[in-house]
């Protein structure tokens, strides 16, 4: 195999790496260090490893590498920190939509996703953009009550700007 | 509205600050942020990947294992066979915890060593310089099988003639319970109901896969980073590794979901052997397909019972028969079996009663711990029995189980006295209530309800003498370190013995920095199982907080001159309670206990009730600390033309005896809803001759977002547990009455009982359709 030089610009930060051409985007962020995107199964049932690839949610164990040279990458780390958390990051750690937190950076990506398109969603349109997200522990309930506080803090004017000094 | 809720009794809890309110969980914006480090994060210079190869077949003899090509492969490190371990076994963690009873030799091998008993057995171990280059050496291993008749289905393997897979036979645990006169209590029965129910395998599937890595340090000793339920595993771990106890270190992480999955050891002591051997770090990280394939799966039952009962709603007499599949190895079926046996005849007065319980093995994937272990498969059934009794006797269901329930003073199955609240009619009266209005059938969509009640144990079995350690600090500008040994699975266990300790030592949850789930650092707090941690270490660390707590008021009683009692700590500061303005800061107070020496720190150990074992011939005796009891009903629509099941509405009510956070146990409860009605309704771990057709999330399918409503919750608060504050257990409780309430109300919706979980379309309509021809054939 051959590899390449590609480019991948995560939470802001401009990555030039050689990569061979099976490698998948989780792979390579995982190995950059963007350890908040979670491995849940590899064949994208979980929706644990969700980033947004040029503001659209993708599992990124089903995108090569290769298919995001140059492309802007946000994982959930990238949206905002322990010290200025993303009103969607603060809203589930609120209503307890967050349990053992492994599902959580890939359902805070997938709610990101919904709210940048649908700033009121409906509660059916927020079950229907989480459903890739699989999560054992809460029972969605309290999932989808995160994302309608969140969106009413953002409707509300509370920041939503991806925050610079996101992880790592 | 049909059902109406049962007034309460008037119970006059204390006013407490920071318990029973629904504060942010201490480890809820870290994971929500992306900055928790889970097991699979980390990696270190000089790190090994490791491999583990797996048996492909259900039952062989392993005629040939040749590593050496794998062994010459450059980039290998290590390969390991049965042969460089001998007599490494997998003691499970009953008897390795305290270390007080060793079970029979049918222990799992570390690695298989001449035969293999199921798909997934560990072979081989392999640390390679790349992951690339230990698959790769996989590839290289040759191995040879010669199958070996198995056993596939557990009612085959009682059967005479049947291939054994452990000496003598196939029974790996059995249990027995006699209770007064079953015939006596028979020939006063007007009718004899009998049924028998059946229950499939059930996966855990936790969102985070098995993952840890291992260095030995300067000190010789094996440290372990994983993500584990159980500490406690590092002596099995020294035992089988072959090193003393004290140089083998468990250093747990945040885990990602565990409901008894991570309660076995996984991949902690294939990392320690692979780091003695190597003196490297290793890393070892299972894909999801191996944590379908190594790791234990819910038992599947086969229950009958034999009910009598007069024609006024009145159990004379029960017997029950239950067969549990354990798999391949026992691992904690033997246990799991007992909580069965014990939870069989569910929440209701049965004075004469007779239970016979069996756990077979089998060349399936070996069954262990499964949130509720055993309590929901005795609820399928019993719940189920009841309301078909009630069809049979044309009675009301809550009204035949309001004639049978237990209450307080009352004993269960093991004789054992009930002593806290019994709210069952309670609980499903409130359930029952809140679903309202019934929606109306339209067109080919049959509506019916359910419901389920059911009480389950907390804690763990009192003559596993368990005990709990927690280590409660005060700094000396105000803040507060907690040392606790307990594992947090997601659940909120850690924030739980924070939220106690700021309640105890008036601080703001966000002045607690806690350490746990570190064999070395934390003490011992025992297993993150059995739905224990509240109870245990909730009493533990209210102990050592209150034993500080006395400290600092005896030294502000002679600050302040004023009667102890007339001295309480809150918003971190100390102040007189009528006058609130003579005060001084935690701080303050800390700096002048320790100018004269008086300890800010405290390590508290709590006991739980120890007991003897039970009567093995009646199986009479204490075995539980203490019961949760609870219910829930759900509402649902049967398409009776396709047999898909709608779960219209989910109400779930759970004596939580006090809830520290209400928002956590709401977490639990509609979260323990949500896997139980999956169990009911679409899950399915499908075995065939030995092999998984499920392997992965592709096949096995759980419950997304749009598949049932949320549960909607009601707490309530007897006060009466033995938990701090009064606390009862709610992990796995919460899971148990979801099935048998789904099962209910689809026998409602299209009045056939279907004897089998899971109530997939197929089967639905499969029973309709045999309904229907039946129907077609009597005109």
């Amino acid at each position: 195999m051959q590899s390449k030089v590609i480019t991948l610009i995560v939470n802001g930060r401009m990555h030039q790496i050689a990569l061979n051409p099976n490698v998948t985007l989780l792979q390579a962020l995982r190995e950059l260090g963007y350890l908040d995107v979670k491995n849940g199964c590899e064949k994208g049932d979980c929706g644990a490893c969700a980033v947004l690839l040029e503001d659209k949610a993708v599992n990124s164990c089903l995108v090569l590498a290769w298919q995001a040279d140059g492309m802007e990458i946000v994982t959930n780390a990238g949206l905002g920190t322990l010290e200025h958390p993303h009103p969607l990051q603060e809203a589930f750690a609120d209503t307890d939509g967050v349990q053992c937190g492994y599902c959580t950076p890939g359902m805070i990506i997938a709610s990101k996703a919904l709210l940048d398109n649908n700033p009121h969603p409906s509660e059916q349109e927020i079950r229907q953009a989480l459903s890739g997200n699989l999560c054992r522990c809460t029972g969605y309930g309290q999932i989808i009550r995160a994302v309608q506080k969140a969106a009413a803090m953002m409707a509300a004017g509370i920041k939503t700007d991806t925050g610079e000094g996101g992880q790592p | 509205v049909k059902y109406q809720a049962k007034p309460l009794p008037r119970i006059q809890l204390p006013e407490l600050r920071q318990v029973g309110k629904p504060l942010r969980r201490v480890d809820a914006l870290g994971k929500a942020v992306g900055a928790t480090s889970y097991a699979g994060d980390f990696t270190m210079p000089n790190m090994l990947h490791a491999k583990v190869l797996r048996s492909s077949e259900p039952s062989a003899r392993i005629v040939r294992l040749d590593v050496s090509q794998a062994r010459s492969l450059p980039g290998v490190v290590c390969v390991l066979t049965a042969r460089d371990l001998p007599g490494a076994r997998l003691t499970t963690d009953i008897p390795g915890q305290t270390g007080q009873k060793i079970r029979a030799g049918t222990d799992a091998p570390v690695l298989a060593i001449d035969s293999v008993r199921f798909v997934g057995e560990p072979i081989a171990l392999i640390a390679a310089e790349t992951l690339e280059l230990a698959e790769h050496a996989m590839e290289l291993i040759e191995i040879e099988y010669e199958a070996i008749p198995g056993i596939f289905d557990p009612q085959e393997a009682l059967k005479p003639g049947a291939p054994i897979l452990h000496p003598p036979d196939n029974i790996v645990a059995r249990w027995k319970i006699r209770k007064g006169d079953v015939t006596a209590g028979m020939a006063g029965a007007d009718l004899v109901v009998e049924n028998t129910f059946r229950m499939p395998f059930v996966e855990h599937a936790y969102l985070e896969p098995e993952a840890g890595v291992a260095w030995v340090d300067e000190q010789g000793i094996i440290n372990i980073r994983v993500c584990t339920q159980v500490v406690e595993h590092f002596r099995s771990i020294a035992r089988a590794v072959g090193v003393p106890q004290n140089k083998v270190r468990i250093r747990g992480t945040m885990v990602g979901g565990g409901f008894g999955g991570k309660e076995d050891i996984t991949v902690e002591i294939f990392l320690a052997l692979l780091a003695k051997h190597t003196l490297r770090p290793v890393r070892l990280v299972y894909t999801r397909e191996e944590s379908f394939a190594s790791q234990s799966k819910r038992h599947p039952f086969i229950i009958t019972h034999r009910t009598g009962v007069t024609r006024d709603g009145r159990i004379t007499a029960a017997e029950i028969d239950m067969l549990a599949d354990s798999g391949a190895y026992p691992y904690l079926s033997p246990y799991v079996l007992l909580y069965a046996t014990i939870m069989a005849p569910g929440p209701y007065r049965i004075d004469h009663l007779r239970v016979d319980s069996i756990a077979v093995a089998t060349n399936q994937p070996f069954t262990s711990a499964f949130r509720g272990f055993g309590g929901p498969q005795a609820c399928i059934a019993y719940e189920q029995q009841m309301d078909e009794i009630a069809k049979a006797l044309n009675m009301d269901p809550l009204e035949l189980r309001r004639i049978n329930y237990l209450k307080t003073g009352d004993t269960n199955a093991t004789g054992q006295v009930i002593e806290s609240a019994t709210w069952s009619e309670e609980s499903a009266s409130h359930a029952l209530e809140a679903l309202g209005e019934k929606s109306p059938d339209q067109g080919p969509l049959k509506v019916g309800w359910g419901f389920a009640s059911y009480f389950q144990s907390y804690g763990r079995i009192t003559w596993l003498h368990d005990t709990s350690r927690a280590w409660v600090g005060l700094e000396l500008d105000g803040t507060v370190v907690i040392r606790c040994g307990t594992p947090d699975l997601g659940a909120g266990q850690v924030n739980s013995i924070c939220q106690i300790t700021a309640e105890i030592l008036g601080v703001p949850l966000d002045k607690i920095t806690v350490y746990s789930t570190d064999s070395a650092v934390t003490p011992l707090a025992g297993t993150s199982t059995a739905t224990r941690q509240l109870y245990m270490s909730g009493n533990a660390v209210a102990k050592a907080a209150s034993e500080v707590r006395n400290v600092l008021l005896q030294r502000a009683q002679k600050h302040f001159e004023v009667e102890l009692e007339e001295i309480d700590l809150a918003e971190s500061s100390v102040f007189v309670c009528s006058k609130p303005e003579e005060c001084m800061s935690l701080a303050e107070l800390a700096a002048v206990c320790a100018a004269e020496g008086l300890p800010l720190a405290n390590l508290a150990q709590f006991n739980a009730p120890f007991s003897e074992g039970i009567d093995p011939e009646t199986g009479q005796g204490q075995v539980f600390p203490d019961f949760t009891f609870g219910a829930q009903a759900v509402e649902v629509a049967v398409d009776i033309e396709t047999g898909e099941v709608s779960v219209l509405k989910a109400v779930a009510c759970h004596d939580v005896g006090r809830a520290i956070n209400p928002a956590a146990v709401e977490g639990q409860i509609a979260g323990g809803s949500n896997q139980g009605m999956g169990y009911a309704l679409m899950e399915n771990f499908i075995v065939e001759q030995g092999r998984i057709m499920t392997p992965s999330l592709s096949e096995y399918m759980i419950p997304t977002s749009v598949d049932f409503p949320p549960t909607k919750v009601i707490i309530l608060e007897s006060g009466s547990g033995v938990g701090p504050f009064g606390a009862k257990g709610i992990g796995e409780p919460a899971l148990t009455p979801a099935p048998a309430a789904i099962a209910n109300a689809i026998a409602d919706a299209i009045g056939i009982r279907i004897h089998e979980l899971p109530l997939t379309a197929e089967r639905v309509l499969a029973a309709m359709d045999r309904v229907r021809d039946g129907t077609n054939r009597s005109k």
